[in-house]
Formats: structure tokens, sequence, C-alpha cells
């Protein structure tokens, strides 16, 4: 792999950049491989590469029916945090979020994390309780979340309105300081690039259209739009598209896709330091190094594969912006895209074996997948190559469902994530 | 203004000389003047810097392509400044004061233009590959400065004081877009008797019909055409017309986003008018008339200021009397540039040459050719430009000659002062695709042209590759008519002729021909992001083959022009590099807003306090004359506390809980939800519904209900009264009304169609005043008629029939304190009167009201649990104490089921408890957690939280509820809840602190 | 926002509804007696299908009623809505 650094970028300066190399090869696919990823978001790209950094495998292939990072990956807000209520939770985003803090190092890539802090806002006395019990919950299991009164807030936020005269008054707030953003597309390109290097076959526009499985129902392989490959371990990590993929392979899930939509404004100079979100409003807005303003909005009611939903949405998030940001009404929109969420009962994931031997699935990031990039990744390796569940994962499975040993977050803390 | 502004220009009023300012400097134009016409006329051509490089830029366009020309308007103040608004759209008024962007100190001398000299250094995505080292460098140092340099204008300085409007259309048909092809086909539309609305994103209404040569008699034959068209447009009573209007989004099943903008480009905007408007438009039929956008040239320099779009200089010229130079060179790519070099021509302006930078001979049209030479005009054919120089504005270009062979020499060097250039049009598909509509690739015209349609709409004329006026008027024409029959309407006949001189709008998008294999530094496909053609061959050569990854990769089309200009020829040089053809490349998905549209019309009505609707109970008016405090409860506003002079919250609330306790206190519980259950069916209703049994409940005899979803969780609370053999009335918590309604109503229609039961929301019918505390009885019997107060007759939980004040009334002998309590249900409309009643009669029992913190405090004493705060949604009945509430012998009920799934059954789950801090005078954090074990660190064994947590005036001490693990089989033990100051020593008790054997209630 | 025909009322905007998830899920007339696995079917599986969908709709806004409908979920498009307790409509050779 070719190295990335300032001494490099020069050097090739001087070489009208001519020498630089594909940073991942356009594959095409061998007959078999020891392990197939399905999806070519951050998550799968990340399992490739973990199973190959970290679990020696070399001959694995990645599968991705359209471009790498097409899908969730490249339509989120790229919003970080580890805040999360349950001790299952804050394990595994916890775990996501310190592996955030290397990955630029690790990849070679600068994928931007930037701990800006995330600050969640209060509005009633019910989300003061709700944030405190965060707080509390959160600095016990080790992870850093503190209480912001309206005034410090403010401080911390200088753009914010917390004045007493609006519908919903700011009554405080909760920081993860080390909460932020980090640059999406550079994730999942780190992510090919080091995987690439590492010997997996990244094979883009290649469409999984079937599962074969033998006569004992273990995997065989995948049919696809470039025709079948064998491999005795396929891992599923289809974001949108899981139930599709999933059963192929005669298995349901729990999961309903709903649309997301995102949307940014035109750039103007800083004026976000941190990350804002108010989950009883509904605003979620960061402002990206380029100096757009990127908000996230809440999801369509209904199931949806088109990739994108309706203006209320939009404007009923924008509202929020407007009153938490008053400043902000005379900004533009520029542009708006919709993604396709997989949303679980508890809006928990799931990270598991199924009841297929070979088959594992990695689905139910729901709207906050991003966050859980390199931890999420690195734990389905590790179950896709141990046969079995690390610690950390062990809670996410399917059966949870069937057990009621649900990791309710949502309705836990009123909480959309 | 004097040389630059030459006769004509159709739009500007002459008589009306209008001042403004950019940059500090003063300037004069026209009324009807844009911002980019005017500055113009002044011989101002330097308007931005770039976002990248800060390179000096002028105009590229004259509409809304705009890339370069970027500027902030500010309106009286920072709280009123717009950025990033295009000169090309900003109308001049008296007294507009524009500001250009990203350059310091000046526009003239920008320091950050020496990124312009380290460009080698920041190609494509240079980012991605430095800023590592040291780790926590990226967050410190450097993002910080990138992010400095990056952005365009500022962001507006306060809260914006402007208005902004909403509104819903349905139509017939909606035409987008007001040029020859939308005039007609709203003409024809409308003329058929369709209810038509027509939009346009400019002022002036006529597209390119405005950009016609004037003839001898000062006017041409399309502004002949367009005048009549527009008077019998104004007098159709069917037809809207919105000028000032873009259609930026396009969603499903016909309905569009309209943006208006109503004051902008007024001076002294009337009062209370709102800045925009948000049309939500609904249409049966759409005609998308939306044009054609002129596509730039691929070239060394071709970003100095005076580098230009041929038809922009054209339209400068003939809307706004405005020329772009005194010695042009025009880059013709089509025959349209042979047609604006005519018409400056005859306007005076000199023109140096033109050079013919097409190759392909099948492109060319020997007519234009000629008559370009007729003309005295000369000609280059096969050309291509070497370079350009100049700092501040083009003096010369560098021009090449293509052999056939494909080599280049030179041609030596024109000076000029403004280089023209037309690569062909490019159709302006994007609202067809965003509708979901298919592209298909024209490859004799180098152009995507719709295809299928997804929606009920068609595009025309230039908008689908057709060429000229005529044909966009036939084509207009057609469609008007066939989407009024689409309607159910009789076509109307309709025709339009225009006689002007057409030149073919067609090029073949990509890069100009270059010396050798050479790559330039410096010719730009995307101006605004600074993106060149040695950008996307760098990410080519990186790998990155998909046309979404060079885009993200290289940032190409991702301007706030959205990639109008570019779009295309990125595609062209992408598939030239990659030996592909365009449509392999593929094409990157259209996304709303076709132009950026303000948060403010989206946001709309919505501010304030119509962010959200205030719901008030009836009393509200009584609580605020009484200084209560309130808190937002879902809409609801609820007097929270009542502080008395000088008072604080704890000391209020203390006030009003020892008066409960001793005396008596009145509440407004008249937020709970409240649903009539009624019918044959409404018992087994609530008996398949609630957990309870409610055979055995007695006609004026409530219960508490617990309603569980069918997972098994806790998911609402409240008494239920059975007030006649078939009619139920069920309340709800304040903010699960709405969804439990809901959920009943999903059971009742979809599962239970055998049940004859029908539901009715009650909430806002009823007033509820609870009257709480020993004297309770003393404060409300004088007041009350028909029904006994007696214990005997109306025991706890009793409902009963009566009058109070004379006003009919539904009364409840129900305590949520664990006092002697009643609940008087009146019609909304006497709450106010009833409860001043009830004030006066307590006046010498000292009654207090009470707000919901009392409330919270006096249930928690009694370990009444509050769904939302002692359940999460993860607790079962038994979790909290409620197994008791369960009908045992009731075969089935929502969630029965799910409660023997194993988890739900086994130990281990948290249960409800009291917790009695070892210091009385320590509170409790609501929220926090509960250890086994004293002097753990993170990450902690947790086994509990603290749900609740009060300051118990009946006690003097400090109380808690908690769910812990385990919870019932701990009572006595200590455990500890772990605080940043260290461990606080608590003892688990049963969540009862206050009266346990319920002695008082039954009073 | 979508147009969605009402059965009951006629064409209304889609902020008028509020969506009811998959269709025809009926709830086991004896819960108790279902097997877990079949409990889990009823709570939590959803078909989640990409292309034609029934599912259910309320026009709450309006009459109140549920209804049910067949959606494409690759273009949101309605092929039909119908009844409560009615079967869904055959369809005529395949979606686009």
């Amino acid at each position: 792999m070719q190295r990335f650094s300032a001494w490099s970028l020069l050097k090739q300066a001087f070489g009208s950049h001519g020498g630089w190399q594909p940073q991942w090869r356009r594959a095409t696919p061998k007959p078999a491989y020891d392990a197939i990823v399905v999806g070519g978001g951050g998550h799968g790209l990340g399992t490739a590469y973990y199973l190959a950094a970290e679990h020696g495998l070399r001959n694995i292939a990645l599968l991705e029916k359209s471009w790498i990072g097409g899908g969730n990956t490249g339509r989120n807000t790229t919003i970080l945090r580890s805040n999360y209520l349950f001790d299952e939770s804050a394990r595994l985003y916890d775990h996501s979020l310190k592996m955030w803090r290397d990955l630029s190092q690790v990849l070679n890539y600068n994928v931007m994390y930037s701990p800006r802090g995330v600050l969640m806002l209060a509005h009633s006395v019910h989300d003061v309780q709700v944030l405190k019990r965060h707080i509390h919950a959160n600095r016990c299991n080790g992870v850093d979340n503190e209480w912001l009164s309206p005034a410090e807030a403010k401080a911390f936020c200088p753009p914010l309105n917390i004045e007493r005269n609006i519908r919903y008054p700011v009554m405080g707030g909760a920081l993860q300081r080390r909460g932020g953003t980090a640059r999406h597309d550079a994730v999942a390109w780190g992510y090919a690039r080091a995987a690439d290097a590492l010997g997996v076959d990244i094979i883009e526009n290649c469409e999984v259209t079937g599962i074969r499985r033998d006569a004992g129902g273990a995997i065989q392989g995948v049919e696809t739009s470039l025709g079948y490959i064998a491999s005795r371990k396929v891992g599923v990590v289809a974001a949108g598209n899981s139930s599709v993929v999933m059963g192929m392979a005669g298995v349901r899930l729990p999961l309903e896709s709903f649309p997301l939509q995102a949307l940014v404004s035109e750039p103007v100079k800083p004026v976000m330091p941190c990350v804002v979100m108010s989950n009883s409003i509904h605003a979620y807005v960061s402002q990206s190094d380029k100096g757009e303003l990127v908000i996230g909005a809440g999801t369509d009611a209904y199931t949806s594969y088109t990739q994108r939903g309706a203006l209320h949405v939009n404007m009923h998030t924008l509202a929020a912006i407007c009153e938490l940001f008053p400043a902000f009404r005379r900004m533009r929109m520029l542009r708006n895209w919709g993604g396709i969420v997989d949303v679980s009962p508890d809006r928990s994931p799931i990270i598991a074996k199924t009841a297929v031997p070979g088959l594992y699935v990695n689905c139910g990031w729901g709207t906050g997948g991003f966050k859980a990039t390199p931890g999420s990744a690195h734990l389905f390796a590790w179950t896709m190559a141990h046969d079995e569940p690390h610690p950390i994962n062990a809670p996410f499975t399917i059966e949870r469902f069937r057990e009621g040993l649900l990791i309710d977050e949502a309705a836990a803390a009123a909480v959309a994530h | 203004m004097s040389e630059c502004r030459g006769k004509g220009g159709v739009l500007i009023n002459r008589n009306l000389v209008v001042n403004f300012s950019f940059d500090g400097r003063s300037y004069s134009g026209f009324a009807g003047d844009t911002l980019a016409s005017a500055l113009l006329a002044n011989g101002v051509h330097l308007l931005g810097r770039s976002f990248k490089y800060h390179r000096p830029r002028g105009l590229l366009a004259a509409g809304s392509e705009e890339p370069n020309a970027l500027v902030t308007v500010v309106r009286g103040n920072e709280a009123r400044s717009v950025p990033n608004l295009r000169a090309t759209q900003v109308e001049i008024y008296a007294g507009l004061v524009a500001h250009s962007q990203n350059r310091w100190p000046s526009l003239g001398f920008d320091v950050g233009a020496v990124n312009d000299w380290l460009s080698p250094l920041f190609p494509a995505g240079f980012y991605y590959k430095t800023f590592m080292w040291p780790r926590f460098a990226w967050h410190r140092w450097y993002e910080p400065r990138i992010r400095a340099a990056a952005g365009l204008g500022r962001a507006p300085g306060g809260p914006d004081p402007d208005s902004y409007a909403q509104c819903y259309a349905h139509c017939d048909v909606l035409v987008v877009g007001a040029g020859a092809g939308g005039i007609a086909a709203a003409l024809a539309a409308a003329g058929s008797g369709a209810r038509v609305i027509l939009c346009d994103e400019n002022g002036a209404l006529g597209g390119s019909l405005l950009d016609e040569r004037a003839n001898s008699q000062g006017g041409s034959d399309a502004a002949i055409w367009l005048r009549t068209a527009l008077t019998q447009l104004a007098a159709l009573p069917n037809l809207t017309l919105l000028p000032r209007t873009t259609a930026f989004g396009y969603f499903p099943h016909n309905m569009l986003g309209l943006c208006e903008r109503i004051t902008d480009h007024l001076a002294t905007p009337a009062a209370g008018v709102p800045r925009e408007r948000l049309w939500q438009v609904r249409a049966r039929e759409v005609v998308l008339a939306t044009g054609a956008i002129e596509r730039p040239l691929v070239f060394p320099g071709n970003d100095r200021p005076g580098v230009m779009l041929a038809s922009a200089a054209r339209t400068y010229l003939h809307r706004y009397g405005v020329r772009v130079g005194s010695r042009v060179v025009v880059l013709a790519g089509c025959d349209a540039a042979y047609g604006v070099a005519l018409d400056l021509h005859a306007g005076g302006i000199g023109i140096e040459a033109i050079a013919d930078v097409r190759t392909g001979a099948h492109l060319v049209a020997p007519a234009a050719i000629a008559a370009a030479r007729a003309e005295k005009i000369r000609v280059v054919e096969r050309a291509t430009v070497l370079g350009t120089s100049g700092r501040l504005r083009v003096n010369s270009v560098s021009l090449g000659v293509v052999a056939a062979d494909g080599s280049v020499s030179n041609a030596g060097t024109l000076p000029c002062d403004a280089l023209l250039m037309s690569g062909g049009f490019t159709p302006s598909v994007h609202l067809h695709s965003q509708s979901r509509g298919q592209l298909q690739w024209q490859a004799d015209a180098g152009v995507f042209v719709p295809a299928a349609a997804a929606e009920n709409e068609r595009s025309v004329g230039a908008a689908r590759g057709l060429e000229g006026l005529q044909q966009a008027l036939e084509d207009g024409t057609q469609a008007g008519l066939t989407a009024a029959k689409a309607c159910g309407l009789t076509p109307h006949a309709y025709s339009a002729r225009i006689a002007v001189q057409e030149y073919s709008t067609r090029g073949a998008p990509g890069a100009l021909a270059q010396p050798g294999a050479r790559t330039p530094a410096k010719a730009f496909v995307d101006w605004q992001n600074d993106v060149t053609t040695r950008d996307l061959q760098l990410a080519m050569r990186e790998g990155f083959y998909s046309i979404e990854h060079i885009k993200r990769y290289t940032t190409t089309g991702m301007a706030t022009d959205q990639g109008k200009t570019s779009g295309l020829n990125a595609l062209a040089i992408i598939a030239g590099s990659s030996a592909r053809q365009v449509p392999e490349v593929g094409l990157t998905t259209f996304r709303m807003p076709y132009t950026p549209v303000s948060f403010g019309i989206l946001a709309g009505y919505d501010r304030g306090d119509q962010f959200d609707p205030v719901r008030r109970t009836p009393m509200h008016a009584c609580a605020e004359n009484l200084g209560a405090v309130f808190e937002d409860v879902g809409m609801w506003k609820r007097a929270w506390y009542f502080p008395q002079r000088g008072e604080d919250m704890h000391q209020a609330v203390a006030r009003e809980c020892r008066a409960v306790r001793t005396g008596c206190g009145m509440f407004d519980a008249s937020t709970l939800g409240k649903i009539e259950v009624v019918g044959p069916g409404a018992v087994e209703f609530m008996n398949r519904l609630y957990v309870n049994s409610w055979n055995g409940l007695a006609v004026g005899r409530s219960r508490y209900g617990v309603l569980l979803r069918d997972d098994g969780f806790v998911y609402d609370d409240g008494v239920v009264a059975r007030l006649a053999d078939e009619r139920f009335h069920v309340t709800t918590t304040t903010g699960g009304a709405a969804r439990v309604l809901g959920m009943m109503e999903d059971y009742r229609q979809t599962e239970w169609t055998d049940l004859k039961v029908w539901l009715t929301s009650t909430t806002e019918q009823w007033a509820v005043i609870a009257v709480q505390g020993p004297r309770a009885r003393e404060v409300i019997a004088p007041l009350i008629e028909g029904c006994d107060l007696s214990a005997a007759a109306l025991p706890h939980m009793a409902v009963a029939r009566g009058t109070i004040c004379g006003a009919p009334m539904l009364l409840f002998r129900v305590s949520f304190t664990g006092e002697l309590g009643f609940e008087i249900n009146v019609p909304a409309d006497y709450g106010a009167a009833i409860w001043e009643a009830v004030r006066a009669a307590g006046q010498k029992y000292d009654i207090v009201p009470y707000g919901t913190e009392a409330m919270h405090v006096l249930r928690a004493e009694k370990g009444y649990i509050i769904v939302g705060q002692e359940t999460d949604g993860t607790c079962t009945p038994d979790d909290v104490g409620l197994s008791w509430a369960i009908g045992k012998s009731k075969p089935d009920f929502v969630g029965k089921r799910s409660l023997s799934r194993p988890a739900m059954l086994a130990s281990g789950r948290k249960q409800l408890v009291g917790l009695l801090t070892a210091d009385p005078h320590v509170l409790l954090d609501e929220g926090a957690q509960v250890t086994a074990t004293a002097g753990q660190v993170a990450p902690m064994k947790l086994i509990g939280h603290v749900t609740s947590s009060y300051r118990s005036e009946a006690l003097g001490r400090s109380i808690a509820l908690a769910m812990v693990v385990d919870g019932r089989a701990r009572q006595g033990q200590t455990l500890y809840v772990p605080m940043p100051g260290g461990d606080l020593p608590v003892q688990v008790t049963a969540p009862v602190f206050y009266d346990p054997q319920g002695a008082r209630l039954n009073g | 926002m979508l147009l969605i025909h009402c059965p009951y009322c006629g064409d209304r905007p889609e902020l008028e509804f509020s969506y009811g998830g998959q269709a025809h899920i009926a709830r086991p007339s004896k819960p108790e007696s279902v097997t877990a696995d079949q409990w889990v079917e009823f709570l939590y599986l959803r078909s989640n299908p990409r292309g034609v969908h029934a599912e259910r709709w309320r026009h709450v806004r309006g009459c109140a009623r549920y209804f049910n409908a067949l959606r494409d979920t690759r273009t949101d498009r309605f092929i039909a809505t119908y009844k409560a307790g009615e079967a869904p409509p055959q369809q005529s050779g395949s979606t686009p």
C-alpha cells in the first residue's frame, strides 16, 4: 500500500501527482472464497478489513451491488457518540468510539475524527430526567457525558437560542466531549484501501441474487449478478436491504426499512462549533469542515426503498432548527437526500450468528449506524472468524426478541438515535 | 457606467436610476437590472473568489446557474443578511448593499490566493492523505484552520426578523418555466379550460424570448409575441402566474415545491408582507419547460473574469443593454455561438474572432460560418485554446489549431477583454429526474434527455433537447393540450408562430484538445469548487471509477450550483479518460432543491408559540392569576408549582404538600386523557385490552387499570370508571391519550371486529379539579347537590353524578395523594367557574392550589408510579409491583402471552423499591445509578437506577423510588449510589413511605 | 407527500393518515397456545419487501378508519387500497 503522508503528497506534487496508485483494485470474483461479506458500506468494508487484519483470513471477497460507501455510509449526518443508556449499548458504542480515535492512523487515511462534542438538549422536566439518567449511567460505565445548564450550553454553542420565550425552551443539555463527527466517505475508502492491501477482493456492481445452502442447510455460497461464488462463511451487512438478502436464505428478520432524510445548507464560515441534537423536537445539526450545516431529519412514516422522503419531514426539522438557531432562518438548503434505514423493534442492532450454519448478519442499526462503524465491523469480523459472538456483541442476538431480552434504548429514553 | 451600457435592454427602465453599493463602493444602475448586469454596466468584472484557490472570478453566466459571482446582500443589519446569493439573480433596488465573499483583506488583493500558488499541494482529496500526525493534531490544529478557510459567506448575524408564508395549491396543470414552451403550454392548457399555474424563477417572464435581437423598429418578433402572450395570460381567470418562483423539488404523486420570492427585490417592503412563500402544489399534470443551460468549454485559464458563457453576453446585451466587452473573442462549440457573435457585432461590440472549437465535421453548420464571414468576422476553424492571460480580467487568449491527426499547433494570441464560450446546451432535466423519470443519452447532441416519465409529467422544448423557439412553441402547445386532455378536458386548438433566425445548440461536452498528452493544470470543470480536469484524472488514477466516487472525491458538482454548468463536461472527460461512453459512466442523482431554498420558508409558520400547538386547560387563566409556574408536558402547559411571595420552588412545593396532608389542596387534573368506551361489547373490549378484569366492576365504581402492549411492557395506566353497564370512562396519562386511543382503535377495527363498541375521546370535554386532603369533603360538600358524599355512600373508588354550583358533575372519589380525595369532572366550559367556587369554599380551610411537582411528591410518598418515569418501556406489571391488577382468570389480554417469555419470568429483573439515604438530608439525583457494593470504579456493575427522588415534607426527609435488580428481595439491605463525590449509602425499603395501610384515603 | 386513496373518503394527502405497518397479520386467537416462534413471528417478524407491500393505513385525521393498501416500496406507487377485512386485489402481471 502506497503510504499517505504530507511527505508523499509533497513528493507527488513534483510529479504532477502522476505517481498515485489506485486506492483499491477493481477486483473480479474468484470462484470461491474463505469468507464473503455482502454489503460494501462502512460496516461491511470494515468487517472485511478486520477479518484480514486480525483474524488471518486472506481469501476474502466483499460484494457490493452498487458502489462502495454509497448507502447509508455516504448518506448520514456523521454524528459520533457513545452516551447510550444501557450497559450493553454503552459497551458497544464506546468500543466503537475508542476505535475512531486511532482510525486515521490505523488505516493511514484521514477519516477526520473530530471530537468537537455532542450536545443533546433537554426541553422539559422529563427530558432532564432522561438525560441525567444517561449521564449517571454513562459515568458509571466510564463513558464521558456531562450536564450543562442553559447558560453553559450557550457558552459551548454560541448560536444556540436559550431564550425562555420559545415554545420549548432549552432546559439544559448533556454533553459528550468525545463525541463529534468524522468524514463518511473517508471511512469507506480508508477501509477499502486497507482491506485491498491485505488481499481482500472488493467487487462492486455485484448484486447477490440468491444464497445457496447444502443438504444440511449450511451455507455453500452466493448467486450474484456476476455468477456463483462459493464460500462456507457469508456475513450479510446490507442495512436497509438486509431483509431482502437474508430472505434469500430463508431467514426472516424483525426489521422494517424506512426512508431517512438529511440535508445540507450552502457552505458558510464556521458558525456551529459542535454537534447539537434535540430528540424531543427533532433537530440534529453540525457543520461540516466545508462549511455546510449538516442536518438530519426524521424517518418517514412508511417503509420504502426509494431513497427519498417527503418534504414535510424536512420542514418539521427545519422549523426546529430555526427555533433553536433563529439566525439560520435565512440560510438555504442546498441538497437533500434520503437513505434506507433498517429499524429493529428495540432500535438496537443485531450482530449475530444465525440459525443457518455459516451465515452471519449485522443489521438493525436504524438511524444510528455510522458512529458504530469501526466497532461493529470489528465485532462482526470476530463473530464470523470465531463462529461465536464477541462478549460485547453477545447480547445483540436475533433470539433476544423471542426471549424478551430487548435492549430498548428508544423506549427507555424516549430518544431517537 | 457609460461605455459598458449600450443601447436597448428590454428589462431596464432608463428613467429610473437606482443607486446601490458593492464592497462599500457606490454604483448606479437602472430599475430592472440585476446586480450582475449593473456591475457589468459599471465596468466591474471581478465579483468573487473561488472556494479553494481563491482565484479571481467574474460572471460566468446570467442566470441561476452562475457558479462564481456569489455575494452577501445585507438589508439594514446582519440579521437580514443573506450569504451566497448569485449576483445574476439579485435584482437591484435603491440602497442595496452587497459584499463579495471569501476574500481578505479585499476582493482585488486576497491573501488566500496564496493557495493558488500552492495548488500542486492541494489536488483533489489531498486532505485524506495528510494531517494525520500527531494523532490529536487533526482536531486541534488542522481542522480549525481548514474550517476557517472553507465556507463561502458568513451566516446571518442575528434572529431573522422577517416572516415566511406557506400555502397549498391544487391545479390541473402546473407549468414550470415561462419561456416560449412554457407560455405556449400554459395558454394551450388554460385555453382548454384547465386550471393552470405557471411559474418562473425570474422576475421577468419570457426566458430566451427576451434574448432576441431587436429589429429596426426597436422590438423583436419574439418580444412582440411575448407581449401579446403575457396579456393573454393575465386575462385568463383560470391561470395563476407566479414570477420569481422556483420549482425546486418534485415529490411523489405529482406534488411540487415552489419557492416564491416576494420582497427581496423591493427597496422598502411593506410591513408584514412575508419575505418568501412556499407553495406545495398538487398537480394532475405537469409540464416542464425548464429550458437548457449552456455549457462552458474546458481549457486552461477558462476561469478568468471576462471569460463567460456566450448566451450570457447576449442576455446582458438584449435584456440590460450591457456590453460585456469591446474586444470579444467567441469560442464556438456550437452554432448558437455564431448567433451571439452576430448579435454582439450588430450591437456595436467588436468581435476579434470566432474560434470554432469543433473538430467533428458533422457538427459544423457551414451556414453559420458563412453568416459570420459575411459580416467580416474572422473565423478560426478547428481551434482550441492553449491559455489565457490577465490577472483580474482576461486580456488575451492563446489559440491553437487541431490538425486532422489530433496534433495541436499554436495559432497565436489574440487580445480581448471578453472571451465568450459555448459548448452547446444541456437540457435542464433536473425536475424530470427528481420525479424518478428516466433519462436517455442522445449521442448526436451529446446530452441526456427525458425518457419515460414516472409521474404525470412531460418535458417540452429545450428541456427535452429540442432546438429553437418555434419548436419550443409547438412542443409546448402540444404538451399543454395533451395535459388538458389528460385532465378530462377538450383540447381547444391553439397555435403560435415566431419567425426568428435559429442556430443549433448542439455541441460536444468534454475538454478542448491540448498539445501532446499534456493535461493543463488549471482547466476548470467545476468553477466554484475549483475542480480541474487534472483532479478528475487523478481520481481515476487512484482507482475511483464510479461517477459517484469521482464526484465525492473531487467534489465536482457539489458546489452551490450543484453542477449545473459542470456536470456533463465532467462526465464526458471521465468517459474519455476511461474509454467509456457517457451513459456507461452514468449520472449522479439529481436531488432537490433545484436552487437553494431558505430554511425560513420550510419552517414557515412553525415558529414561536406556533412551533407546536399550545394546549391549555379550562383553568389555565386561574392558575396564571395565582402566579403558577408552568411546565411543558407534551403540548400541554401544566401548573408546576404556585410560588408565593419570596418562595423558591422547594419552599412552594413543601407548603403545597403540607396543605394536602393537613388540610386541603386543589389540583388541575384536566390534562389526563379521557376516553369513553361504549357499547354491548364494552366489557369484553376492556377485558381483552387491559390486564384487569372488568366483569365484577359495578356501575358507579372505578378501578385502577393497567394497559400493556402486546410485547408485555407497561404502556399506560389510569382510573377506569363504569358509568353504566355498557359505558366506561377510561382515563389515561397526559402524554398517552392519543396513542392509547390509537391503540384501542387498532384492536377494535382490525382484531376484534366481533365486538360492538365505540370509542370517543372526551379529554377536552371535561375539566377536572382534584380536591385532596383531610378537609376535602368539607370543602366541596356545600357546593354539591344530588349526591351523597358520605364515606358509606361514596367510598374510595366510587363514582357518582350530581351537580356542583348547579353545573352537571361527574364526581370520582379517587386519590393520587393518599389522602381523602375527590376529582370533580365538569363540562370544560364550567371549569374556571367551578375552580374559583371550590377555591372560595376552601378559603376557610386554607385550601392551597398545588402543582404537578407537589403531586409528584405526594404520589411518590405513596409509592404510586408514573408511567414514563418509573417505567421506561421495558417494565412488566410485576416489575413495578402491579401484578395484583392482573385478572388472573382471564384467558387473554393484550400482552399476556409475552409475559410468559423466558426473560420476563427470569430472576434478575429490575423491580420497584423505595430507597432511603443514610443521611436524611441527602437528596438523590433522579437517574442516579445503584450498585450493590461500595467503592466500584468504572465500568461498574450497575443494578438499578433512581426513578423519582423528592424531599418529603410529610416524612421530614428525602425519599426515592428506584428500579433495582431483584429489588423486592433486597429490602433492608444497604446499597450504594455512586456519585462523583463518592458513594451514597441507601437502604432498600418498600416503595410506600406514607400511610402504607391506606387509612387516610378511606377516611 | 404521498397522495393516498382512502376507500371511504377518496384521495387525501399523506398528512391525514397514519401508517399501520404490514397488513394481514392476524393476532392469534389463543395466544397462550401458540409457540414462542409463532409469537415472535406475530410480534416482530415482518416481510419488509423490496416490491409490493400489503400494509395498513389509518385515515386518522379523516374518517379515522383503518384500511389496507398495496404499495410498491421501490417507487412508492399505490397499486390499490381496499377496506379492512377484504382480501387484497389480484395483481395483473408484475409491477414496475
